[in-house]
């Protein structure tokens, strides 16, 4: 599904490489969790997956589903699959979250080529999805993102994603700021949504969020690289002993 | 021995054109050209003209602008059923015009009521305007009340659910129209006013709106494409106790065009919106795009609001001015002010001069003025979500207009102009 090579990035406006050659293969169907420490490249590498502007790539590749990646813009990244819940979702005033998701829904399948959806159709799916993620409809009619807690933020989020169907879901603390219920619910909404053609890649902090959203692979980030992979067993380590270790063992020193 | 005496640009003006001595505005259309004498044309020594350049719209002869003929879109409005007044180079046309009569309304043509003496419309033909030259002096719009050849005086006695629909239409490369409008809304009266099209090659235009007791008066106007646009447009209403007043404009492109707005607010809980939209792309013709007004509360908890927000892009340049003024008494004033620009690049400007001068103790007033460029976060969000680049930045200069458009009551109108700023938003992509 996803591909990504020896991957190196450095910020466009400063000579500040964040990440240092990262390598990560994620199958079709299974479910990746990204842990590490702050500053260690995790949120960079899933910006620099979707598009964002302000990174420069000096080496390596991504590919997803055999397609270079990194040369697409960002809204044909989105239409090849690619979809990225935002740890800080943007607000935009004036423009209804009604209008936003079906705009978004129909961008992406006329680039596709395929027809878009009539404001009938649309409602009727958006209003199902909606509901599952406990969505009222008074949220749908109000300005993207605008006067939402944090907790609809993140619902909002996934919300999207249900709306839009991608191949290959990257999470960026999905987490952070909610509590225990509304993070119930997130998973919720994400573990409905795993089947076998469709991946995640999940990046966290902490291993609460993969208490409900069970990872198949688990991967350590630190320094820009991925300095340690295994199964679910490696988040419960991270729990228990924190980094330090692990980062001692691969002589970086601890940033936390 | 002869002394060569230089005309100044008021004489030079004046001599230009041909006076209509007029019939029942006559005495207003002398005490016009006094009031006009006295002040001389505007200049950008003139504080309300610091930012404004009206050497093309003082000049004697009008600079030559193109006609344009649209072809790729409905006319505006058209699918309303609305009574339609057209005037072609600022000449009523009869033929093309909707039958002027109509249930609740009275409707002249001033070049004919003004083939007599007497006519309701006497006490209101340029009184506003005169009202209105206090404490700010407003030249041009003297000239329009001394000079206008043509417009129409409309008097609304009851609530009237058919639009009137003002049309212009520019066929002369050289035209120079001034027209004067005045509407008298009778007590508990209702009217909405449209206006759109290109007038001619230079337009001077006044609009006296009086707005009795409990009556409300809505206002959509449409100046577009035309690019090569100089105008000068003045609304000069009064509101009275419990009346509204809304009015609501969409500019895009123009050379120079200048709309002031003067509203006198004498009636106890009256109500005045006045908004504007202005899109300019620089890269078709020059664009300069000025708000200037001025609202005075007279009475008490009356409620003001001025929304004003430009989108510039390609050296285009934003001018606005607004002052709302609090007389002494006009307690429980609730004035409210904001005007922003958006800049889509580097080499455009906004020019702001936002005044508040309150004269009450008991009052609520506020401003803001801000001008900024395009959300980069916001973009990145939309397009993350597969929405292309130029329909990205299209939502997110719609989402910036929406308080704007808000001002407008009706849905239809709402939706109408919400689509004419997409098709210019969608016609002027990098």
């Amino acid at each position: 599904m996803l591909e990504i090579k020896n991957l190196h990035v450095k910020l466009e406006e400063e000579d500040k490489a964040i990440l240092k050659g990262v390598d990560l293969s994620i199958a079709p169907g299974t479910v990746h969790a990204i842990m590490g420490p702050n500053g260690s490249g995790k949120s960079t590498l899933s910006y620099v997956l979707a598009g964002r502007e302000g990174y420069e790539v000096t080496d390596g590749s991504a590919t997803l589903m055999g397609e270079e990646l990194l040369e697409m813009e960002p809204e044909e990244r989105a239409a090849a699959g690619l979809f990225l819940a935002f740890q800080y979702p943007v607000e935009i005033p004036g423009v209804g979250n009604m209008t936003f998701l079906r705009t978004a829904v129909n961008a992406q399948r006329k680039a596709r080529g395929e027809d878009e959806l009539s404001a009938g159709e649309f409602l009727k799916v958006v209003r199902a999805k909606a509901a599952s993620l406990k969505i009222d409809a008074e949220m749908l009619k109000r300005p993207v993102n605008v006067g939402f807690s944090g907790g609809e933020k993140k619902r909002n989020e996934i919300l999207q994603m249900a709306m839009l169907e991608p191949k290959m879901c990257i999470l960026d603390e999905t987490d952070s700021g909610l509590d225990v219920d509304a993070m119930r619910l997130v998973a919720d909404g994400v573990n409905a949504l795993r089947d076998a053609g469709r991946s995640f890649l999940v990046i966290t902090h902490y291993q609460r969020l993969l208490d409900h959203i069970k990872p198949d692979i688990v991967h350590i980030m630190a320094d820009g690289r991925i300095i340690k992979t295994g199964g679910p067993e490696l988040a419960l380590e991270v729990e228990q002993n924190g980094y330090a270790e692990i980062l001692a063992a691969h002589g970086i020193e601890g940033v936390l | 021995m002869s002394v060569a005496v230089k005309q100044t640009p008021l004489e030079a003006r004046l001599a230009a054109l041909d006076l209509p001595k007029g019939g029942f505005s006559a005495p207003a259309r002398a005490a016009a050209l006094d009031r006009l004498a006295a002040m001389g044309l505007p200049g950008v020594r003139d504080e309300y003209w610091r930012y404004t350049n009206p050497a093309e719209l003082n000049a004697a002869g009008a600079p030559r602008a193109k006609t344009f003929e649209v072809k790729d879109e409905e006319p505006i409005f058209d699918a309303i059923d609305r009574i339609r007044l057209v005037f072609v180079d600022g000449v009523f046309d009869a033929d093309a015009s909707d039958d002027l009569a109509a249930e609740g309304l009275e409707i002249s043509r001033l070049a004919d009521a003004d083939g007599t003496d007497i006519h309701w419309a006497s006490a209101l033909y340029g009184a506003l305007e005169t009202a209105g030259q206090t404490p700010v002096a407003r030249p041009l719009a003297a000239l329009n009340t001394a000079a206008a050849t043509d417009g129409v005086l409309i008097r609304v006695t009851a609530k009237v659910s058919k639009p009137v629909h003002l049309i212009y239409a520019h066929k002369s490369e050289d035209s120079d129209p001034i027209l004067h409008h005045c509407i008298k809304l009778e007590e508990n009266s209702e009217l909405t006013l449209l206006e759109n099209g290109p007038a001619g090659a230079r337009f001077n235009k006044v609009l006296e709106v009086d707005v009795a007791a409990g009556a409300r008066f809505h206002h959509i106007r449409a100046q577009g494409r035309d690019h090569e646009r100089r105008a000068v447009t003045h609304i000069f209403a009064r509101v009275g106790a419990e009346a509204l007043f809304k009015s609501f404009t969409m500019t895009a492109n123009g050379v120079l065009t200048r709309n002031e707005c003067v509203i006198d607010m004498v009636g106890d809980d009256a109500v005045a919106h006045v908004a504007g939209a202005a899109l300019g792309d620089g890269a078709v013709a020059e664009f300069h795009h000025d708000d200037t007004v001025f609202i005075t509360h007279g009475a008490e908890r009356g409620e003001s609001r001025q929304v004003f927000k430009k989108v510039l892009k390609h050296g285009a340049t934003g001018v606005f001015q607004g002052k709302i003024l609090v007389k002494p008494g006009a307690q429980k004033t609730d004035g409210y002010q904001i005007s922003q620009s958006l800049l889509l690049d580097d080499d455009c400007q906004f020019l702001g001069k936002p005044e508040l001068e309150i004269y009450a103790d008991d009052v609520k007033c506020s401003h803001g003025s801000t001008t900024g460029a395009l959300d980069e976060t916001a973009l990145f969000y939309l397009r993350s979500r597969g929405v292309p680049h130029d329909q990205a930045v299209s939502l997110l200069v719609l989402s910036f207009l929406a308080d704007t458009i808000a001002e407008i009551e009706d849905e239809t109108l709402r939706d109408e102009i919400s689509a004419r700023l997409e098709a210019w938003l969608s016609r002027h992509r990098d």
